[in-house]
């Protein structure tokens, strides 16, 4: 009696193997056919072996296992330098972050589709009506429903495991070097470097440019005057809204030298579609020359009074001299 | 043991199985009518023909984002256009039809019932929605144009200050009247189906779609009063200076809010998403109940996992409720891990669905009609919709693609594969029960196929421009970023949509002028409601079938192929029958039938 205990958890265990390796698949398509015994189903067990010796039984499997096996061997191969699957290049630490996991849960759903898609298709092709033949009216099957909780409770558990370290690194606030206020408004944006005095100030047609140093840790603070818009670069793989009476703040570790376009997302009413501006990294001397440039000369038009206070209250600085600067700036 | 089929005339007394048509006839019986049949097909024509026309309000947004920098309608114009085509398809289609339609019709036809449980309150429902549809329409024609805010209506883009128009309070009490509506047809459901349903009918012997009805008014009552005071408020912050919303009139820089004087606007953010979540599901699971009944009898077997798709529907309505703050990521106010888990997790009961559907068809006699074509139509569409949503899911993902085109072509793949691909096949599939006579299967899988290429041809594109960082609800975008290709493809699967629109109306009108009887029961249909006549007489049945599993008109005609109730028993034979009023169903005096060999069985045709 005892003896016979280790078995029959073996024979569990291993089956628990071939079904999580999706081989219950296999087998279910084994015992579709004509001559296919349970006995013969059965015995391949655990390891999905594409050398298969009986011919009949094996008749579908090589080519669920190839495309298994190409799936899994291309996503090794593509290892570290994987694609952005149809997004742009990450420009910033953060925007990395997000890129690896959205490159994962890009692999992940892909495969989840095409398994599904694939069973679905076997579904349609395979038991398109062949005889009048009433067939088998069963309704339950209690170990494969219990599978298929399971493995998607495993899978989400993981996805979120990533999500949450993701977000964490995305959004955590560090102590910056330099901050920047952008206000959204309808239909422009305001740029307010707080320690360097400078204002630039956009309006609809005309994008401003938020300019920016590589290699330093920068916090944006995100307000709107009017509506909620929303602060999107797509290079920096992240967007977040710009709301009347809040601030959000994050942080960006530039990395890429270039100009790169942002948009509000959040629709603002009626010319949101015109509301753009440019992000353009450079590098801190070149940003050190453009504040210099910049700095408490020119006219105090197109920000009132109020507003200055107001955004000298807010970081605890002397009110700053501001200049106003259209596109190119 | 085929001990089972004992037509018995319900309660002995007919008390409803009149047959001759009281009332009034023609358009007085539309206006006046009580009865759940005219009403759901009321609910039904409106709800279509509001269908047709947000789909025309479509594709003048596609044509509009052919080229760069559109100059087919106006920015304005471009504004009303969406907010109206999100709000009719949103508000007034897809829940009408589903809700309203579909299952007023059916679901007192599935649980033997002669009509719903408040027949006036029906009534009153419909009309509601007809006023509240027609006000929604009639903002075009007045002064400063339809609603422009989207069919969100953010505030604080939706007060006066910035949205001063009447169109957006009349679009404010138009959904206030179909809230209502759908309120009284959610109290109205849930009590039919709780009090109404035959001898026999347990709970757990309702077919599919009558669950995921229950769980959709239950869902209705949950999340449709909170969207009406939220627009209550909204009104009065527009006109009586509430305040609730508004943030003018108080410092909105950093730092200097007076939080006296000042609204908030993530407030309504918040309450409008704690409906419009739940409202996500109120759309989706009728047509998953739909779906649910087609894939079975076109199968020829009885649906997989029946229990287990019960309470999937429970925990995905029951997950829905705390899901609403993941449209509200990139907002900064809400607990990310949380919401991010909750959300992840509704993937669970939709798989456990995906398989069930999948293994109905496992091994049965797969038959592709129309509605068949359709159901797997929506099984790929809501795959790859439902893929899509598990990656918006991820905050840091979310950041990456909201409101992007990403987020449009997601949510129309789960919205277009639930209310078209299913919803179309719920009405190509109940038609001939509605009616009477089919409609033509040729015209209808050039429909179909001509619309699920134009799917993915619409849609595919827009997954492309989204990662590409397309914003949605933009007018105009800039030349140079290799959007105008992708967008073209997009409209040209759009108009390939609208085609295959024609074709359907080219089919009812076939099957106006060129009628084609159905038969009570063409599909070989396996709920109640292929047991009485099509269409079904003025209270539903004169007779019932006994009710034994939650198939009762397949048990009637199939005799020899009951459900084979636990895994393994390959043995077959019936479920133990230890309950319900008819006990046994042996000897309880009513003639035994063989194989429809009497009079009842007149009413159901042979195979």
């Amino acid at each position: 009696m005892r003896r016979a205990q280790p078995s029959t958890s073996w024979h569990a265990l291993d089956l628990r193997l071939r079904i999580s390796a999706a081989v219950w698949l296999v087998s279910q398509i084994v015992d579709q056919s004509p001559s296919g015994s349970p006995s013969v189903a059965s015995a391949p067990g655990p390891a999905p072996a594409p050398t298969s010796s009986s011919p009949q039984p094996a008749r579908h499997r090589p080519r669920w296992l190839v495309a298994l096996v190409v799936t899994a061997g291309g996503l090794l191969l593509a290892g570290c330098n994987l694609p952005t699957f149809g997004a742009h290049r990450a420009i910033s630490t953060q925007g990395q972050d997000s890129m690896k996991l959205w490159q994962g849960f890009f692999i992940t759903g892909v495969t989840i589709l095409v398994i599904v898609f694939a069973l679905i298709m076997w579904a349609v092709f395979r038991y398109r009506r062949r005889s009048e033949a009433i067939p088998r009216q069963f309704q339950y099957h209690t170990l494969i429903e219990i599978i298929y909780t399971a493995i998607p409770i495993v899978i989400v558990l993981i996805l979120f495991g990533f999500t949450f370290v993701t977000e964490n690194n995305v959004d955590a606030l560090p102590k910056p070097k330099i901050s920047v206020t952008v206000t959204g408004f309808q239909w422009g944006w305001r740029f307010h470097y707080t320690t360097k005095h400078v204002t630039v100030i956009g309006v609809e047609l005309q994008d401003p440019e938020m300019v920016l140093p590589e290699n330093e840790t920068v916090r944006i603070y995100l307000e709107s005057h009017d509506v909620i818009h929303g602060f999107y670069v797509p290079a920096l793989i992240f967007s977040r809204y710009a709301q009347p009476g809040i601030i959000n703040k994050f942080t960006l570790n530039l990395h890429t030298l270039g100009t790169f376009r942002g948009q509000c997302t959040q629709f603002c009413g009626l010319y949101h579609s015109l509301m753009r501006f440019r992000l353009k990294v450079v590098t801190p001397a070149q940003f050190a020359a453009w504040v210099s440039a910049h700095q408490s000369t020119g006219p105090e038009a197109s920000i009132s009074n109020a507003e200055k206070t107001a955004l000298a209250r807010s970081t605890g600085h002397a009110t700053p001299t501001t200049t106003t600067g259209g596109a190119g700036s | 043991m085929t001990d089972v089929i004992v037509p018995q005339i319900v309660g002995g007394e007919p008390a409803y199985a009149v047959h001759e048509e009281h009332g009034p006839t023609g358009l007085m019986k539309w206006i006046t009518t009580t009865d759940h049949k005219v009403i759901g097909l009321s609910y039904m024509i409106t709800s279509i023909v509001l269908f047709y026309v947000a789909g025309l309000l479509a594709l003048g947004i596609r044509v509009q984002l052919t080229t760069p920098h559109g100059t087919f309608i106006s920015f304005q114009q471009y504004n009303e256009l969406f907010t109206m085509h999100g709000s009719i398809m949103m508000y007034l289609f897809a829940g009408p039809f589903a809700f309203g339609g579909l299952a007023n019709y059916i679901v007192p036809l599935q649980i033997g019932a002669p009509d719903m449980a408040f027949p006036r309150l029906n009534a009153l429902s419909y009309w509601l929605y007809l006023g509240g549809s027609i006000m929604m329409l009639l903002t075009f024609g007045v002064a400063g144009g339809a609603a422009d805010f989207g069919w969100v209506a953010y505030a604080p883009l939706s007060t006066t200050t910035y949205t001063p128009g009447i169109g957006a309070d009349l679009w404010i009490m138009a959904l206030v009247l179909t809230g209502f509506s759908a309120i009284f047809t959610g109290v109205n459901l849930i009590t039919t189906i709780f009090y109404l349903r035959a001898p026999g009918m347990t709970m757990f012997r309702m077919p599919i779609f009558t669950w995921n009805m229950l769980v959709t008014g239950i869902l209705i009552l949950i999340a449709f009063p909170v969207l009406t005071a939220a627009l209550v408020l909204l009104f009065a912050d527009r006109h009586f200076g509430a305040k609730i919303y508004a943030v003018t009139g108080c410092h909105t820089v950093t730092g200097a809010v007076d939080v006296h004087a000042c609204g908030s606007a993530v407030l309504w953010q918040n309450l409008f998403w704690f409906f419009g979540h739940p409202e996500v599901y109120i759309l989706a699971l009728p047509f998953f109940g739909i779906v649910t009944e087609i894939l079975p009898v076109f199968s020829k077997k009885p649906v997989f996992g029946y229990k287990g798709m019960v309470f999937a529907t429970m925990s995905i309505a029951a997950l829905s409720t705390g899901v609403w703050a993941h449209h509200m990521f990139t907002t900064g106010t809400v607990l990310l891990p949380f919401f991010s888990l909750m959300s992840l997790l509704i993937a669970v009961p939709t798989g456990i669905k995906f398989f069930n559907w999948i293994g109905t068809m496992w091994r049965g006699q797969l038959v592709y009609t129309t509605p068949m074509l359709m159901s797997i139509g929506f099984l790929l569409a809501f795959l790859m919709g439902g893929v899509t949503g598990v990656m918006l899911a991820s905050p840091p993902i979310d950041f990456f693609v909201h409101t992007t085109y990403f987020v449009v072509a997601h949510f129309h793949q789960v919205l277009f594969g639930t209310a078209v691909f299913a919803g179309f096949a719920g009405l190509y599939y109940w038609y001939p029960k509605m009616f009477g006579r089919m409609l033509n299967d040729r015209l209808g899988k050039l429909h179909f196929w001509l619309m699920f290429v134009g799917f993915w041809v619409t849609y595919i594109p827009m997954y492309v421009l989204g990662l590409s960082g397309m914003p949605r609800r933009v007018a105009s975008y800039p030349t140079g970023l290799g959007w105008r290709m992708w967008n073209d493809v997009s409209t040209v699967g759009s108009f390939m949509i609208a085609v295959s629109f024609l074709i359907l109306l080219v089919n009812l009108w076939v099957s106006w002028r060129y009628p084609v009887p159905a038969g009570d029961n063409p599909w070989d249909g396996h709920t109640l409601e292929w047991f009485t006549t099509s269409p079904p007489p003025h209270h539903n049945y004169t007779h019932l079938p006994v009710i034994r599993s939650e198939r009762p008109t397949w048990d009637y005609n199939h005799p020899d192929a009951p459900n084979i109730p636990i895994h393994g028993d390959r043995g077959g034979g019936t479920h133990p029958n230890g309950h319900g009023p008819y006990g046994n169903g042996n000897g309880t005096g009513s003639p035994g039938h063989g194989d429809g060999a009497s009079g009842a069985a007149e009413e159901v045709p042979a195979t």
